[in-house]
């Protein structure tokens, strides 16, 4: 077996596949709820600073340091309370870590929810599911049940003497509502489209209040760190690339799985190890997209060598993202793949800033049209002058989302692309002609 | 963004009834007293779960009284997200994730055995009107691909063979359960024994 390998004690999510139990009883036999009320009167600053040693950095996709997100929240709280906000809306393609945390560790979530809320002054925290995830929603309905029955949450919870209440919000199928201001405008009843930052929502949030927004990754982990301190969490991974991640491996591979393993390793390590391979063996490879949907994809020969880690990723030209690999064998497409990922773009923005709702119509159109063999020459460059406008312009991260990906395309995949371009010129260039001149003037019957 | 279909033959009326106005009183609960519009999404799965899976016109301006909102501002948000149905949908309905990790481990065979089985087009119902399909993007199992969603429920790891019994199992009105049906545990690898040297079923 391969040598970094995560050591068994040093798991965090023990019952990823339900082998252990998910009830409350099960989960405190796995160390949940240990020692919460003492960690809790150690204080704020202590939580924070711990989280901070940790170098723990949020799992929702974008990367950011979490105890640097927690302390932008307002020391003191003033005549607006504040909000902590969990964004379990996960729909990237590629995504399915979340699922089972909310299934099968849903105390994890819930114990971190309280310290999270303690260390950011929330007294109220609103967990945004998926409108999909119904089985998902009512079994963490149940366990924050079984929790406030323990008294572990509602009034002086855990006996820590902080009020502590916890609602679930669904949604209703918008992509979009993954953004975290999307997300918090859901909640307040309106359509899921981003808003405009700064304000960022430490400062400005749900109902116009100071609002922390996590993943339920980044949440669940959090007590863990504090029980077994920073300094072991940032010990595992390499640094600012600590800790350990829920990887999950679909596409063209053998045993498709979700599976907990340390950042940092080898990419080729993960997929041969747990997902059995390479369907055809990993000389069939064709491409790996390594962090959801958004992230552009990865030829084989960086697959050889990549690390799974933030850094690792962003040296490429790529991201770690939410972790999702899908493996993409030769026997694919790979121009219908991206196709079909444009397609959900298209369907998925939230149409209100220009270069994004017309743009990613644009590049699925163009890129449908390359699946079929029905492109010009100049329409890869069009496709890749859209990407250059949508990327950028746009209120939120969808923007980069939907053209990161055709970037990868073209970056990596130019030639296959260019083999589907098979049509002529619709315009074909007369010499001798000034550019300007109305070419059909020229000829003598339009005169 | 998606295109609804707002269905022609609308009900007049409409009004919760009993069950679903407790029901509705303690959603009001969870948000504070003057944000009562955080209810609105909330309300319209009520709407729907009450109304056989599809939400009328005439539930959308019940719900902007009850919540003293805008009748435009409740449409808004129903046509906005893609789960609220504003036609009428099957008894049993399908919703076939397509989009690529789904799509490269065989999504379109369960799509081509959906429209022999169910009908043609998506959206239609069923001969018997028991069952309508749909075309829907990532559903967040894809380690479970290909898979589809009945009503509320997963159904995963699926080929041709399961789909059509799944369906046949519809048209009896004795639905399968859900779940892989490739006899896995959740999410774990197949073929490997140990993860992290502790075991796994």
């Amino acid at each position: 077996m391969a040598q970094n390998m995560l050591k068994k004690e040093n798991k965090i999510f023990k019952n990823l596949y339900n082998n252990l139990g998910w009830e409350i009883d099960k989960a405190i036999e796995r160390d949940d709820w240990k020692d919460t009320k003492e960690i809790i009167s150690k204080g704020k600053d202590w939580i924070i600073n711990e989280v901070k040693t940790s170098e723990l950095r949020g799992r929702g996709g974008a990367g950011f340091s979490t105890g640097m997100k927690w302390s932008f929240a307002p020391k003191k709280i003033g005549s607006r309370p504040h909000y902590l906000v969990i964004n379990a809306d996960e729909s990237e393609p590629g995504t399915c870590k979340d699922r089972d945390i909310l299934r099968f560790e849903p105390q994890k979530l819930i114990e971190g929810c309280l310290i999270a809320g303690y260390a950011t002054g929330a007294h109220v925290c609103y967990i945004y599911i998926r409108g999909e995830y119904s089985f998902e929603g009512q079994r963490l309905q149940d366990a924050i049940d079984q929790a406030y029955k323990r008294s572990f949450l509602g009034k002086n919870a855990c006996g820590s003497g902080w009020d502590f209440d916890i609602h679930i919000h669904y949604g209703a199928g918008a992509y979009i509502c993954g953004e975290e201001t999307a997300l918090l405008e859901s909640i307040e009843g309106n359509k899921g489209q981003p808003r405009l930052k700064p304000p960022f929502p430490a400062l400005v949030g749900l109902y116009g209040c100071p609002t922390i927004v996590n993943n339920v990754e980044t949440i669940a982990v959090v007590p863990t760190i504090l029980r077994r301190g920073g300094k072991w969490f940032a010990s595992l991974g390499r640094p600012k690339n600590t800790g350990t991640k829920i990887f999950c491996i679909s596409g063209n591979v053998n045993s498709p799985c979700n599976v907990e393993e340390e950042m940092g390793i080898p990419l080729k390590e993960l997929i041969n190890t747990y997902a059995g391979g390479v369907v055809g063996g990993w000389d069939n490879l064709q491409a790996v997209i390594p962090g959801g949907s958004s992230m552009p994809l990865l030829p084989k020969k960086i697959c050889e060598t990549i690390k799974m880690d933030f850094d690792s990723l962003i040296e490429n030209k790529s991201g770690l993202g939410t972790a999702g690999i899908v493996v993409i064998n030769k026997d694919q497409d790979i121009v219908s793949c991206m196709a079909r990922i444009a397609r959900f773009y298209k369907h998925e923005s939230c149409g209100q800033c220009t270069p994004c709702r017309e743009g990613s119509g644009w590049m699925w159109r163009i890129l449908n049209r390359a699946t079929k063999g029905e492109t010009t020459l100049s329409d890869i460059d069009l496709l890749e002058d859209v990407t250059k406008q949508i990327e950028g312009h746009t209120i939120c991260a969808f923007g980069e989302g939907s053209a990161w990906p055709v970037q990868g395309l073209l970056r990596h995949f130019r030639k296959e692309v260019d083999k589907k371009c098979s049509n002529d010129p619709l315009i074909k260039k007369k010499k001798d002609v000034p550019y300007l001149i109305d070419q059909h003037l020229l000829e003598k019957k339009n005169a | 963004m998606s295109i609804k279909k707002v269905n022609p033959e609308q009900p007049k009326t409409f009004e919760f009834n009993e069950k679903t106005k407790n029901i509705a009183q303690e959603i009001l609960k969870k948000y504070p007293e003057k944000n009562k519009k955080s209810a609105v999404m909330p309300l319209l799965y009520l709407a729907q779960k009450q109304n056989n899976n599809w939400i009328p016109l005439a539930a959308i301006k019940y719900i902007s009284k009850y919540l003293s909102m805008p009748y435009i501002s409740v449409y808004e948000v129903a046509t906005f997200y893609s789960m609220f149905n504003l036609s009428p949908v099957g008894k049993y309905f399908i919703q076939v994730c397509t989009t690529t990790p789904c799509m490269i481990r065989g999504a379109d065979k369960i799509v081509k055995v959906c429209k022999e089985k169910i009908s043609d087009k998506e959206n239609q119902i069923s001969k018997n009107g028991e069952c309508s399909w749909t075309e829907v993007e990532c559903l967040g199992a894809c380690v479970n691909a290909p898979m589809m969603q009945i009503n509320n429920d997963y159904y995963e790891d699926l080929d041709e063979k399961s789909t059509a019994k799944i369906i046949d199992s519809i048209f009896k009105d004795k639905l399968l359960k859900p779940g892989s049906y490739r006899g896995r545990k959740n999410t774990s690898p197949e073929n490997v024994k140990t993860i992290n040297g502790t075991e796994h079923a």
